[in-house]
C-alpha cells in the first residue's frame, strides 16, 4: 500500500480505479477516462493533486534567493498574489523540476513542485536557501485540489462562503491566501479556466463532497494527462528531465535572459547553448492516420531517425492521436512515426492543440 | 464480478472464442480485458486470408492508456476482421461479446478447441488475479 491523500476514501467511494503513482495510491479514473476528459472541457471536473509538494519560503532575502534559484525571474511578478511558471536547473542546464511559484508578499513565496521529484527538490532548495537565510517549510498539512472547466469557478464559488468574494475577483494566474490556511489560485494544468486550492487536510473531504454536490465530476490522473497534453503543457520526467535543457524542451519562453547581470543556476550553460543553437527541440505531432502515438516511438524524416516521442496519447477533444516529440531542430512540417514497424504520417505543429474546449490547430 | 458467458471458450490472455454453426470461430476480448484496458480508441484487425498459429499476435487493441496485443487462440485462416471497429472501437467496451468481436477464422485443427478454458476455469483465473 502506498501513501494516501486525505481524499483516498472519497475516491474509493466514487468507484475510482486506484493505481500506484510515484508511491501514492491515486485514482487513475472513475470509470471512463474519456468521459472525464470531456466533462472538464465542457463543464467542470475536480482533481485530487494532494500528492504534489507545497513548499513555503520565508525570509527577508527570499526574492534574492529565487532570482538565483530559478531560470525565470520573480522580478516579473509586480503584484502580490501573482504566480510564475519556472524551471529549476542544475549548473549544466538540465531541468531538476518545473514548478509554480506564488508571490505572497516580499518575505513569503509559495512554491508547488512535482510529487515524483519531492526529495531531490527539497534537498536542492534547502542547500541553496542556507546562503540567503530563507526558511523552507513543506506544507504536508495542506491538501491540494484542482477544479477545472468552463463552469468550475462558478461552482466552487457557490460552496466556499465568504471566500467567494475574494476568489471571484482573482485574475488569471493569481492566488489569494486566507487566514485559515486556505489558498485559492486561478491556475491549472488543463488549458481550461478554474482554480487550484490548497486547504487543510481535515477540510479536504468536505470541500470535495460539496463540489460533487454542485455537479462537479471527479477526474482521475488519466484524464489529467490527456488534458495537459492537449493544452500543450509539459510533464516533468517525460518531456524534460535532468538530461535536457529548457531550450530543447519548448521551455525557452520560461527563461528570463534580462537583466543580463542576474546570475541564476544554469545561466552560463544556457547562454552558450543559445549562442551555439541547440540540435534538438520539442515539437507537437498530430497523427494523420488512425492509430495512437505513444511515448518512445521513433520519429522519422526521409527514413532517418529524427528523434522520439516524449508524451503521446489519443486526444479525446480532437478524436485523433497527438504527441510531443524531441526531434532534430531543423525538422520540417511533415514526418513519420514508427508504430509497430509501420511508418505513419504525422504533421509537425507548435502546441497547444486545444484551447478553451476546442481544437486550435 | 465480470460477465463470463458460459457458452464461450477462453484463453489465459483474455480472448474469448465462440464456435459458430458452420464450424468457424469468432474471437474477441473479454469483458474483464476491456475493463483492464479502459476506453478503447483504436483497433487493428487481421486481414482476411492471412494465417496464424496458436499464440501469434494477430490484432492490436489500444486504449487511451496502452496498446495491447491480441493473440490468436487457435491455428487457422482469418475469414474476416471486424471493420466497424475502425470507426467505433468503443463497442468493445460496451458489447465485448457481441458487436465488439474482433475477427473470425476457420480452424486448421478443431481439436485445439479442447485446449481452451471453459467459463468456470476462466472465471477462476480472473478471480485469482484480483
Amino acid at each position: 500500500m502506498g501513501k494516501q491523500t486525505p481524499l483516498y476514501e472519497a475516491h474509493v467511494a466514487a468507484g475510482a480505479k486506484i493505481v500506484d503513482f510515484g508511491g501514492w495510491d491515486m485514482p487513475i479514473h472513475y470509470g471512463s477516462q474519456i468521459k472525464e476528459h470531456e466533462k472538464v472541457r465542457s463543464d467542470s471536473g475536480i482533481f485530487d493533486v494532494s500528492h504534489m509538494t507545497v513548499v513555503d519560503l520565508n525570509g527577508a532575502k527570499v526574492k534574492d534567493f529565487l532570482r538565483y534559484l530559478l531560470a525565470n525571474n520573480v522580478d516579473r511578478l509586480k503584484q502580490q498574489g501573482k504566480a510564475l511558471y519556472s524551471c529549476m536547473l542544475k549548473e549544466d542546464g538540465g531541468v531538476i523540476d518545473d514548478l509554480i511559484v506564488y508571490y505572497v508578499n516580499d518575505d513569503f513565496f509559495r512554491m508547488v513542485v512535482n510529487a515524483s521529484t519531492r526529495e531531490k527538490d527539497l534537498a536542492w532548495i534547502k542547500q541553496h536557501a542556507k546562503d540567503f537565510d530563507v526558511s523552507v517549510n513543506e506544507r504536508d498539512d495542506l491538501a491540494m485540489i484542482a477544479v477545472q472547466g468552463p463552469n468550475a469557478r462558478e461552482k466552487v464559488n457557490a460552496v466556499i462562503g465568504d471566500k467567494a468574494a475574494t476568489a471571484g475577483e482573482l485574475g488569471a494566474f493569481f492566488i489569494a491566501i486566507f487566514d485559515d490556511n486556505w489558498a485559492i489560485a486561478r491556475t491549472g494544468y488543463t488549458g481550461e479556466d478554474g482554480y487550484e486550492l490548497m486547504l487543510p487536510n481535515e477540510a479536504a473531504a468536505d470541500f470535495w463532497n460539496a463540489c460533487i454536490e454542485q455537479g462537479v465530476s471527479p477526474i482521475g490522473l488519466g484524464a489529467r494527462d490527456t488534458l495537459r497534453l492537449e493544452a500543450g503543457m509539459n510533464l516533468y520526467g517525460s518531456d524534460m528531465d535532468e538530461t535536457t535543457s529548457p531550450l530543447e524542451s519548448a521551455l525557452g519562453w520560461t527563461i528570463a535572459w534580462e537583466p543580463e547581470e542576474r546570475d541564476f543556476i544554469g545561466r552560463k550553460v544556457l547562454e552558450a547553448q543559445r549562442a551555439e543553437g541547440v540540435k534538438q527541440k520539442l515539437v507537437g505531432l498530430i497523427l494523420e492516420d488512425k492509430g495512437v502515438l505513444r511515448n518512445h516511438q521513433s520519429v522519422l524524416v526521409d527514413g532517418l531517425e529524427s528523434g522520439e516521442i516524449t508524451s503521446g496519447s489519443f486526444a479525446p477533444t480532437m478524436g485523433k492521436a497527438i504527441a510531443f516529440a524531441r526531434v532534430s531542430a531543423n525538422i520540417g512540417d511533415q514526418a513519420k512515426v514508427d508504430i509497430r514497424g509501420k511508418h505513419l504520417d504525422v504533421r509537425v505543429v507548435k502546441p497547444p492543440f486545444v484551447r478553451n474546449g476546442k481544437a486550435c490547430i | 464480478m465480470s460477465n463470463v458467458p458460459s457458452e464461450l471458450r477462453y484463453t489465459k490472455s483474455h480472448e474469448w472464442v465462440r464456435r459458430e454453426d458452420d464450424g468457424s470461430v469468432t474471437i474477441g476480448i473479454t469483458e474483464h480485458a476491456q475493463d483492464l484496458l479502459g476506453d478503447l480508441v483504436f483497433v487493428e484487425t487481421p486481414e482476411a486470408g492471412s494465417t496464424y498459429a496458436t499464440g501469434d499476435d494477430c490484432a492490436v487493441v489500444e486504449s487511451v492508456k496502452a496498446a495491447s496485443d491480441v493473440y490468436s487462440p487457435l491455428s487457422g485462416e482469418i475469414t474476416a476482421g471486424n471493420d466497424t471497429l475502425a470507426d467505433t472501437p468503443e463497442v468493445i467496451n460496451t458489447d465485448p461479446y457481441g458487436e465488439g468481436w474482433i475477427f473470425k477464422m476457420t480452424l486448421a485443427d478443431e481439436g485445439e478447441l479442447d485446449g481452451l478454458m471453459d467459463a468456470t476455469a476462466y472465471a477462476e483465473q480472473i478471480a485469482a488475479e484480483d
